[in-house]
């Protein structure tokens, strides 16, 4: 939290913004991640998909130590995430994640949602902070609904609400943790649509979804997960077409 | 027209000698009636507004990950929940009052720093404030996981989830309950009758025991003004309870 807080060792953009090594992660008895490596560079769009349980979802909270490892390494941007020295604030202004849920704050406003954290947390200007607000909101196609709260959003308006509240931190890398899974089928291409522009200006983007279609039109690199470790991985292009592994045809065969 | 007032139930207390309302025609006894009123009022609001603070610093502390505070909370409100607010009022006053510490203005009065008004709303407001902390934990409990991590996501302290995402949301959940513990704690006020504080019920004892005609117009009186003053509380906490209702949420 403090100024002092050990300086992490220089990191260029050329090298992996998050690069993750041997992770092992159990929540008592039950194994979630047994050996997951894989770097992810700046600017790539990476999709994590595999059965349910199959710890993607863990995965992602442990790159912004929302969880702690047992053992192995995380870096974002060269700093280890699980190290006892750990700025978490700095940490969690260069990671922004969106949740399945949306998890917004029921008792503000979006606009409000979208303002907070960089009140309260950065402690920045409000004024600026309210004009970033309204180009964001202007930005996720919800021009209008600044003052609607929370409950009277649809899901898909909700979870765009989400992702601009994230943005307002100015994040180097976002985290969507199955971001479309609880919405109406209807309201999940406008949430996809938002994503999609957010790749194309070439944020860095980690996505655990349940979308192929959509993980095949935007992911640069696609992980597949079964039982805590990566099954394969590989380009889009090769990836859903020429799947080496037995468990990831089973898995494509089933959801394709 | 106060005269015409004063004349009315003069003549009244003439007519039926058992309704004398003598603090309506006598200057004296209006005065008596009055300045209980006010130390009701000063008491209740003192210990509502502490025993609120309580509330809040108790369920904060029981959301704390070291086993210490946790603890402290938990012994206190066993003992304050489980004990007669009537004994936790003598105990404070005779037991702990000899215990602090006294000055002297003239060198021969000895002045304690805590009065029997001070006592008063120390021990109502930690009586009040045990259950309020329970109160506030239920509504903190009500509060979900997934909410609390998205704030975490944000870069939020565990102060600053608690001031801007726990709190704000508890509160609302927890008003209804609030407001019935509230209710209890002004009628509570009256035991401070015991430490002669001169509150409102201190000031009726002492007009009947002077005036037995007026025990029965003093003790209507006493109905009226706590229906009342419980009726202004529950008023006041209506009007917050709706203020707060957030659009599309909880109902």
């Amino acid at each position: 939290m403090t100024e002092t807080a050990v300086q992490p060792p220089a990191w260029t953009p050329d090298q992996p913004i998050v690069a993750i090594r041997e992770v092992r992660k159990a929540f008592g008895e039950l194994e979630v991640l047994t050996d997951v490596s894989f770097d992810v560079m700046k600017g790539e769009v990476v999709c994590i998909i595999g059965p349910s349980g199959s710890g993607k979802s863990t995965l992602l909270r442990c790159i912004n130590a929302l969880i702690p490892i047992n053992s192995g390494s995380i870096q974002v941007e060269g700093q280890e995430v699980h190290s006892p020295h750990l700025d978490k604030l700095a940490l969690r202004r260069k990671v922004g994640m969106v949740f399945q849920q949306y998890n917004l704050f029921p008792h503000k406003t979006a606009l409000q949602n979208v303002m907070m954290a960089p009140v309260h947390v950065l402690k920045e200007d409000k004024a600026e902070v309210e004009a970033r607000a309204y180009r964001l909101i202007r930005k996720v196609r919800l021009e209008g609904k600044e003052n609607a709260y929370p409950g009277e959003l649809s899901g898909g308006q909700q979870q765009r609400v989400a992702i601009a509240r994230s943005l307002a931190m100015n994040p180097d890398i976002m985290l969507f943790d199955e971001v479309t899974a609880a919405l109406d089928p209807e309201t999940v291409k406008e949430v996809l649509v938002t994503i999609k522009d957010l790749a194309a200006e070439g944020m860095t983007c980690m996505l655990v979804t349940h979308e192929m279609g959509f993980a095949r039109e935007i992911a640069d690199h696609i992980y597949f997960t079964d039982r805590g470790i990566i099954v394969e991985h590989g380009p889009p292009a090769t990836f859903f077409t020429d799947a080496k592994d037995p468990r990831t045809r089973e898995f494509l065969s089933q959801i394709l | 027209m106060l005269a015409s007032f004063q004349d009315f139930f003069r003549q009244l207390a003439e007519d039926f000698p058992r309704w004398n309302f003598i603090f309506f025609h006598d200057p004296v006894q209006a005065d008596r009636i009055l300045t209980g009123l006010g130390y009701t009022i000063m008491l209740s609001i003192a210990c509502v507004i502490l025993s609120v603070i309580i509330g809040v610093a108790g369920a904060w502390m029981q959301g704390s990950h070291l086993r210490i505070p946790r603890m402290i909370v938990q012994g206190y409100i066993q003992f304050f929940r489980n004990t007669p607010p009537f004994v936790q009022l003598l105990f404070f006053y005779f037991a702990l009052g000899q215990f602090t510490p006294t000055y002297s203005p003239d060198g021969w009065l000895e002045i304690p720093v805590i009065s029997n008004v001070g006592w008063a709303i120390i021990s109502l407001s930690f009586f009040a404030g045990a259950f309020n902390v329970e109160i506030f934990r239920a509504g903190i409990e009500a509060v979900p996981r997934s909410t609390v991590e998205a704030a975490e996501a944000l870069g939020y302290t565990r102060l600053g989830i608690f001031r801007y995402v726990v709190l704000p949301l508890a509160f609302r959940v927890s008003l209804p309950a609030l407001n019935n513990n509230l209710v209890n704690l002004v009628k509570t006020t009256t035991q401070a009758f015991a430490i002669a504080v001169p509150e409102l019920l201190y000031q009726a004892v002492s007009i009947w025991n002077d005036y037995p005609s007026a025990l029965y117009p003093a003790m209507l009186l006493l109905f009226v003004v706590y229906i009342l003053l419980v009726g202004i509380l529950v008023f006041g906490m209506h009007r917050w309870e709706h203020a707060m209702r957030i659009p599309g949420y909880g109902n």
